[in-house]
């Protein structure tokens, strides 16, 4: 076989988890086995790389033949010798274990930037990168430009933070050079810690080389020549390839002193972070790089004049990063084609909850919702509809179907009451709480409260309070009016981020589903049947033969009748655990 | 200088300053629990917020510097309703019990609590509770009553160079703990308890000795190092309430754990309250027992005995025969007078103190 | 003090506590500051967070070596040969302020020459300090803008006391760090009033005021004020009372709140000559190991319960302010000394203290200006000559009274008691945080006494495995003159070789075994070094 063959297996998390590795093993062992290693083996390699994207079908395999790609989805080791004998030995793809038509629908409508070597490139691979471009713009930025240039060139960009709150980062940059001081940091925020977002694991584990590139480049262009990447210890896979790669790069001399044999000196170090969700805010990082708890301070003064160590301090979230090489590499006005005015580029999200395709996405800012939901996503699973969908994480709020025409841009998303942050997407459908939905997320930012100021620490644990007591019926008429109040204040009076966001998911409900709230308060009933001490559960007893399966099932004892006669349920025992309704073949339980 | 508008007044202050500063130095009240002047900000009580224009939310005037023409409102409708609603917050999460409380009527929680007239029922709902008592002899850690203010850890970091004690925990949980929890085992220097604006954070050996309107100041100075530091000594009847410093005086607030805590000596029933005469020759085999080695005596008699002996013994050895030690624990005074008697009266320069000591 | 006085013409703090933050770089030798002087080294801490650099000399880790750049742990009584090995750093590298040298010092050339032999190589064999760290120690203070040094009693208890302080202020001078603002040299005073009981010379070489016994002028003065002949020669100090007590060539003792039996070195001899005596008054607030021996017992007032003022380490003179009543009938100090000189024919007329501050202030200027009234606000530090002065922070800003300082060149000696086969240990005494002084105060607090209520020795973790010596067990040090049972915690703290046992403790007082030798010219004992051995204590 004269052409290239190119196997690609989804290594990211996802697929590692769906059995990548062994996926990966047995093509090595069936490509040897079927004695293709002595013909093709200069020409065939097994790369493991990073996050295809669809999660939901992993583990993904790529074949590329002759110039041609074929993806099989849902494969498993054993599947992996068809496929070589079939397809690579054979020429003939396995068809029936091909992606169908929606694979296709899943990319078309995505742009990647970020995204656009993962699961290409080898991300431990140095030389991989930088055959595919990688490092040029850095070289070609040390030999030729000013600062100032570089500076110039991301703000022409357009480019903002992609960790959340969307400051321009060439201003970002620009604020750092000018602030007075001898030393400047470059610091990468890894802290990923959005329930249900992983594009920055996804891009550090996909391209790391990319964040390291990007750091140098701001780097530069600040005046720093230490950086720090904060992450995550729970990514081990990220934290192992981003090593490799930083010690890749100082062994070709791209990181360390002099490089490139210019004035340039510049080199990263690797903070883990402890798992505390605050440490994702800039200043509570900063804290924690310097050996303190992770506690957020007052801004002003902002880390781009007083930061680590009280020096100007830049920092940047990876996907941020990830996109520098790319601009310097193609240019401002590439990346600013992309977009709507304000926002500008490219943003990836991660799809998650009620959605057929759950994975990563990379769009164009200014897609609408729509297109997002039920083009790239795919629409719900189960066919029901859309209630709303999440965006932001905790700090984000919720926007319901009604308003699926709204653009995805930092502008329009803070209108509506949410959020971009950094890029999680929940979709929710008609089985969805609200109220429950939101006690969540509020559950999960007063768990991860630093403690320091009052209305987060104590605020946000009365509004968990109100939500609980809301959700076991035990709702008071006023306390909408008092979820109103505390969340207000909360907003407006917390220190850092984290408060003042975190009634984002109950204000935003409260707005676009408070119907949902009163019917809890007032009716005593969750519309969405998710509440369980709001449900009651009874057996028709039209349709009811008298199995006795819902019996067996019981675990309170609360059913009761004779075989072969309508049965019944004790509302005084019943536990509400939804045994009998699911043990029911005749669809007899009801619940309301 | 700078010129900025507060409250629609236009004053000039310094570069630099906190806008809780410029307010302060104008006669602007703004309230605060978690701010101390000599600590570095905090920023966490969110009490001080003042609304600044051009900024989207409120920003806390403890942490925000001034600048040229910024435009401040301290006290506006939504402020005042957000403190209102902070304070509540915080009382919501506190032991109502001022009435068994050691710093009632000196507690800023209280006195801001009565000023906003609030009483924090409103969310009433879960409170922390903590069973273990800090077994240490000195600082009682009351934790149900800590606002997390910081103060103590900060004056514990910045003022002391110890770091006893940190934040713990997160969310509602948060605490400031010791070391793996464990009873104190600091300095006790008791700089916390100065700067706590509650009664989180108090002597052990004040409790129900006295509260702030039973209490009597007395500003004197320190009677251990030669430090000097300045105290105040609070008085309850004729008994020693408590020590605290003054913020203002020269020593800042800050004592030492004998200055701060040493003071029961003055009220010990081991003190000498009348004058003693010997009963039995000194040397071997004198008793262990006090009253088998001295007799009570009347200030005459012994003042008696010690003038006429004295007097015998320079009659007839000279005066040089006699010799006065001294104490650098005396007043100037006594040591002025004491030294004036040995060279005046007695007629030698064998005077000393214990300098060298 | 008075080596210091003897050089720049005042033995007293040269700079002010407050003027700490302002300084570049503190240089403490002898001193645990934290522990001693708690407040003083919160001022440390903060200049040290303003980015201040601190070099600890001592031969412990005491806890200010936490914040130190370099400790210097030296072995004990080594001081001279450090300083001197700084010195010599600081003038072989250019270090040294010439200005100031031509300007305000004289000798500079001779004394050069004495220190020659002291170099980094020569020091660390003497003190056991590494060569680096005293060339980084002497680059510190000689580099610095402002410079301060700070000792206490680790500095002055040793027979060579005088030359450690002659050592120091030749640091000072070279440098020319001093008679500026947070520049200085500063001996910390240890009790609330030592410096005012010197000034108002309860010294037996001056009258009040340093004014020297013996000048035909100054005996004139103070015979026309108190109208009275006045003795002309100096009389005893309270170390040479105790010998002549023993000698019997000394009758009689007022002993006006002092401790001498656990403060004084040699307790069993102090206490036998005690014992000598004819007739011994004491005067205390509590009935205190002297006390025990004494002919007539007088109960006095403590500090919280009378009128007058302290002054402390830095020259201020403060309002003591009375606070509650005397227990029983307890008296202050004064009026008992008026009762007995009413007595002994001399009345003495002062209605209160106020009256005698301004009878000393007429006999020496430099207080004059220090009235009651003025010290209501705030304390004043003298030299405050008249009403209108606002006191002088920081000492010798236009000079020195004695014109040019000279440099004094000082050798190196060994201390007096060396270890040996039978006493191979060195002790050295000090304070602890909690306790104070003999304990007569604090010992009555029960909070205190609650957690540092028991004597202790610290020992080396090296020592305590070579003596089989585990922690918390009881061991008897013994000395050439007495011994003590006490427990041992075993901690990094002390060196090899080095024992420390704090005197607060009369259960286990540190003077049974102290050296009551003294040096030669300003009378204070060597407490800081003694020879000892350490004896495990068999269970009964």
């Amino acid at each position: 076989m004269e052409n290239n063959v190119v196997i690609r297996v989804c290594m990211g998390p996802a697929g590692i988890a769906a059995g990548g590795r062994d996926v990966l093993e047995r093509f090595r062992e069936a490509l040897a086995s079927a004695g293709l290693d002595a013909s093709v083996k200069e020409h065939c390699s097994s790369h493991q790389v990073g996050c295809l994207g669809l999660c939901a079908r992993d583990v993904l395999v790529e074949v590329h033949t002759d110039g041609q790609k074929h993806t099989y989805q849902y494969v498993k080791p054993d599947m992996v010798e068809r496929i070589v004998t079939e397809h690579i030995a054979g020429g003939k793809p396995v068809s029936e274990w091909l992606v169908d038509d929606s694979f296709d629908a899943f990319y078309e409508k995505q742009v990647k930037v970020v995204l656009s070597h993962c699961g290409v490139l080898d991300p431990e691979d140095i030389d991989d990168y930088i055959a595919s471009g990688g490092y040029e713009a850095i070289g070609r930025i040390l030999k030729k430009c000013l600062p100032e240039m570089v500076i110039d060139e991301i703000k022409a960009s357009g480019l903002r933070g992609r960790g959340g709150a969307g400051f321009p980062t060439g201003l970002k940059w620009e604020l750092a050079r000018e602030a007075a001081g001898d030393r400047k940091y470059m610091i990468c925020n890894a802290d990923e810690g959005d329930p249900g977002a992983f594009m920055d694991r996804a891009v550090i584990e996909g391209n790391p080389h990319a964040v390291i590139e990007g750091m140098m480049i701001g780097a530069f262009s600040i005046g720093a020549s230490k950086g720090y990447v904060y992450i995550r210890a729970e990514y081990p896979l990220a934290v192992e390839r981003l090593k490799l790669a930083i010690a890749q790069a100082r062994k070709k001399g791209l990181l360390g002193k002099a490089i490139l044999g210019t004035k340039f000196s510049f080199d990263i170090e690797i903070k883990l972070g402890a798992g505390a969700f605050v440490c994702g805010e800039e200043t509570a990082l900063i804290a924690s790089i310097e050996g303190e708890r992770g506690m957020p301070r007052s801004k002003p003064p902002f880390p781009v004049n007083r930061g680590l160590w009280q020096c100007p301090t830049v920092i940047n979230n990876v996907e941020t990063l990830a996109n520098i090489p790319y601009i310097m590499r193609k240019g401002a006005s590439w990346f600013a084609s992309y977009g709507t005015e304000k926002s500008r580029g490219t943003k990836v999200f991660a799809l998650t909850g009620k959605i057929r395709n759950t994975g990563l996405i990379e769009v164009p800012m200014g897609i609408t919702l729509r297109e997002i939901l039920y083009d790239i996503g795919g629409g719900t699973e189960s066919g029901k509809e859309i209630k709303a969908v999440q965006t932001g994480g905790p700090s984000g709020g919720c926007i319901p179907a009604s308003m699926f025409d709204l653009h995805v841009d930092y502008e329009s998303l803070a209108k509506v009451g949410s959020i971009v942050g950094s890029g999680g997407m929940i979709v929710l459908d008609e089985d969805d709480c609200m109220v429950n939905m939101a006690r969540y997320f509020i559950q999960f930012t007063q768990a991860e409260s630093c403690g320091k100021c009052v209305p987060c620490r104590v605020g946000t644990k009365r509004v968990l309070e109100i939500l609980d007591r809301i959700t076991q019926g035990r709702g008071r008429p006023d306390d909408i009016a008092k979820l109103e109040r505390l969340c207000k204040g909360i907003k407006s009076t917390s220190l850092c981020g984290l408060g003042q966001t975190a009634p984002n998911p109950v204000l935003s409900t409260l707005k676009y589903f408070r119907e949902e709230y009163e019917a809890h308060i007032i009716d005593k009933k969750c519309p969405a049947r998710v509440c369980k001490a709001l449900l009651t559960y009874w057996i028709l007893e039209e349709t009811c033969t008298g199995c006795g399966a819902c019996r067996r099932a019981c675990p309170a004892e609360a059913i009761s009748g004779e075989k072969k006669k309508p049965h019944r349920i004790d509302p005084e025992k019943c536990i509400r655990c939804g045994m009998c309704y699911e043990v029911c073949k005749f669809s007899s339980v009801e619940r309301e | 200088m700078v010129q900025i508008t507060i409250d629609g007044k236009k004053i000039d202050v310094p570069e630099g300053i906190t806008i809780l500063e410029a307010a302060r130095r104008n006669g602007i009240y703004i309230p605060t629990l978690c701010f101390h002047p000599r600590l570095t900000y905090f920023g966490g009580c969110r009490l001080c917020i003042v609304e600044v224009k051009g900024f989207l939310r409120p920003v806390t005037a403890c942490t925000t510097t001034v600048n040229k023409d910024m435009e401040v409102n301290t006290s506006t409708a939504e402020l005042e309703e957000l403190r209102k609603l902070i304070l509540e917050l915080i009382l919501s999460d506190h032991p109502h019990d001022c009435m068994l409380c050691e710093k009632a009527g000196a507690c800023t929680l209280q006195e801001l609590a009565y000023t906003y007239g609030v009483d924090g029922f409103q969310f009433a709902g879960e409170r922390r509770r903590y069973s273990k008592r800090d077994g240490n002899p000195f600082i009682e850690r009351d934790l149900e009553k800590c606002i997390l203010c910081g103060r103590c850890v900060k004056v514990c970091r910045e003022i002391q160079g110890v770091e006893a004690i940190d934040f713990g925990y997160r969310g509602f949980k948060a605490k400031i703990c010791t070391n793996f929890e464990e009873d104190l085992d600091c300095e006790f220097c008791g700089q916390c308890v100065q700067v706590c604006p509650t009664g989180a954070l108090t002597g052990k050996l004040w409790a129900r000795k006295g509260r702030q309107m039973s209490l009597r100041e007395v500003e004197t100075v320190c009677p251990y190092c030669g430090t000097g530091c300045n105290i105040t000594v609070h008085v309850n009847r004729n008994e020693i309430a408590k020590v605290t410093a003054r913020e203002d005086s020269w020593n800042e607030g800050w004592l030492c754990v004998k200055g701060r805590f040493g003071y029961r000596f003055a009220n010990s029933p081991e003190r000498l309250t009348v004058p003693l005469i010997r009963k039995v020759p000194r040397g071997e085999g004198a008793p262990e027992k006090v009253e088998d080695l001295f007799r009570e005596a009347t200030w005459e008699e012994a003042l008696d005995l010690v003038a006429s002996r004295l007097l015998e013994i320079k009659e007839a050895h000279g005066p040089d025969s006699i010799a006065g030690l001294s104490s650098a624990r005396c007043t100037n005074e006594e040591n002025y007078l004491f030294q004036k008697f040995i060279r005046a009266v007695v007629g030698t320069n064998n005077v000393d103190h214990c300098a060298r000591l | 003090m008075a080596g210091l006085a003897a050089i720049f013409g005042s033995g007293a703090m040269t700079n002010s506590i407050r003027e700490i933050e302002g300084m570049d770089a503190i240089f403490i030798i002898g001193s645990n500051t934290k522990e001693s002087h708690p407040v003083i080294a919160n001022r440390m801490i903060k200049a040290l967070h303003r980015g201040a650099r601190i070099v600890v000399a001592d031969p412990r880790s005491v806890p200010m070596t936490r914040f130190a750049e370099v400790h210097l742990k030296m072995r004990p009584g080594t001081d001279v040969a450090l300083l001197n090995g700084m010195a010599h750093v600081i003038v072989k590298e250019g270090l040294m302020n010439r200005e100031f040298i031509e300007a305000a010092t004289e000798g500079f050339e001779e004394w050069k020459r004495s220190i020659e032999e002291f170099t980094p190589e020569e020091v660390e064999r003497i003190t056991g300090v590494s060569r680096d760290d005293i060339i980084r120690a002497a680059r510190i203070y000689g580099e610095a803008r402002n410079a301060g040094i700070f000792y206490t009693m680790g500095i002055t208890q040793h027979t060579c006391g005088l030359d450690n302080v002659k050592a120091i202020a030749n640091l000072a001078i070279l440098t020319g760090n001093i008679g500026r603002e947070s520049t200085g040299v500063n001996p910390l005073r240890g009790q609330n009033n030592v410096q005012g009981a010197s000034d108002a010379a309860c010294l037996p070489n001056v009258f009040p005021g340093y004014q020297k016994v013996g000048l035909p002028e100054v005996q004139k003065k103070f015979e026309e004020a108190w109208g009275v002949k006045l003795p002309d020669s100096p009389g005893l100090t309270s170390t040479e009372m105790i010998i002549a007590a023993f000698e019997k060539r000394l009758k009689a003792m007022y002993i006006m709140g002092e401790n001498p039996v656990v403060t004084d070195p040699n307790a069993h001899h102090t206490v036998k000559a005690l014992e000598t005596l004819d007739f011994l008054v004491v005067q205390d607030i509590f009935l205190t190991d002297t006390a025990r021996l004494a002919d007539v017992v007088l109960p006095a007032a403590s500090a919280f319960e009378k009128e007058g003022t302290f002054t402390n380490t830095e020259r201020k003179v403060q309002r003591v302010r009375k606070a509650i009543d005397s227990p029983g009938q307890a008296r202050d100090d004064l009026s008992i000394i008026m009762e007995l000189s009413r007595r002994m024919g001399y009345p003495m007329e002062y209605s209160s203290p106020r009256d005698v501050l301004r009878e000393w202030g007429e006999l020496w200027p430099p207080i004059q200006g220090i009235t009651y009234e003025r010290l209501e606000e705030e304390g004043l530090q003298w030299p405050c000559p008249d009403e209108s002065h606002p006191g002088t922070p920081y000492l010798y800003k236009d000079g020195f009274p004695k014109g040019k300082v000279p440099f004094s060149p000082v050798s190196f000696n060994p201390p007096a008691e060396t270890t040996d086969e039978d006493y191979p240990l060195v002790l050295t005494t000090g304070r602890n945080l909690f306790q104070y002084h003999s304990g007569t105060m604090t010992r009555q607090v029960e909070p205190i006494e609650a957690h540092c209520g028991t004597p202790y020795v610290e020992i080396s973790p090296g020592d305590s495995r070579r003596l089989r010596i585990r922690d918390g067990a009881a061991i008897r040090i013994v000395s050439r003159r007495g011994a003590v049972t006490v427990s041992a915690r075993i901690t990094e703290r002390v060196a090899e070789g080095t024992v420390f046992l704090p005197m607060h403790y009369r259960e286990a007082a540190a003077n049974l075994l102290t050296n009551d030798a003294l040096d030669a010219s300003v009378k204070i004992p060597e407490l800081k070094v003694c020879a000892v051995r350490v004896e495990p204590v068999k269970r009964r």
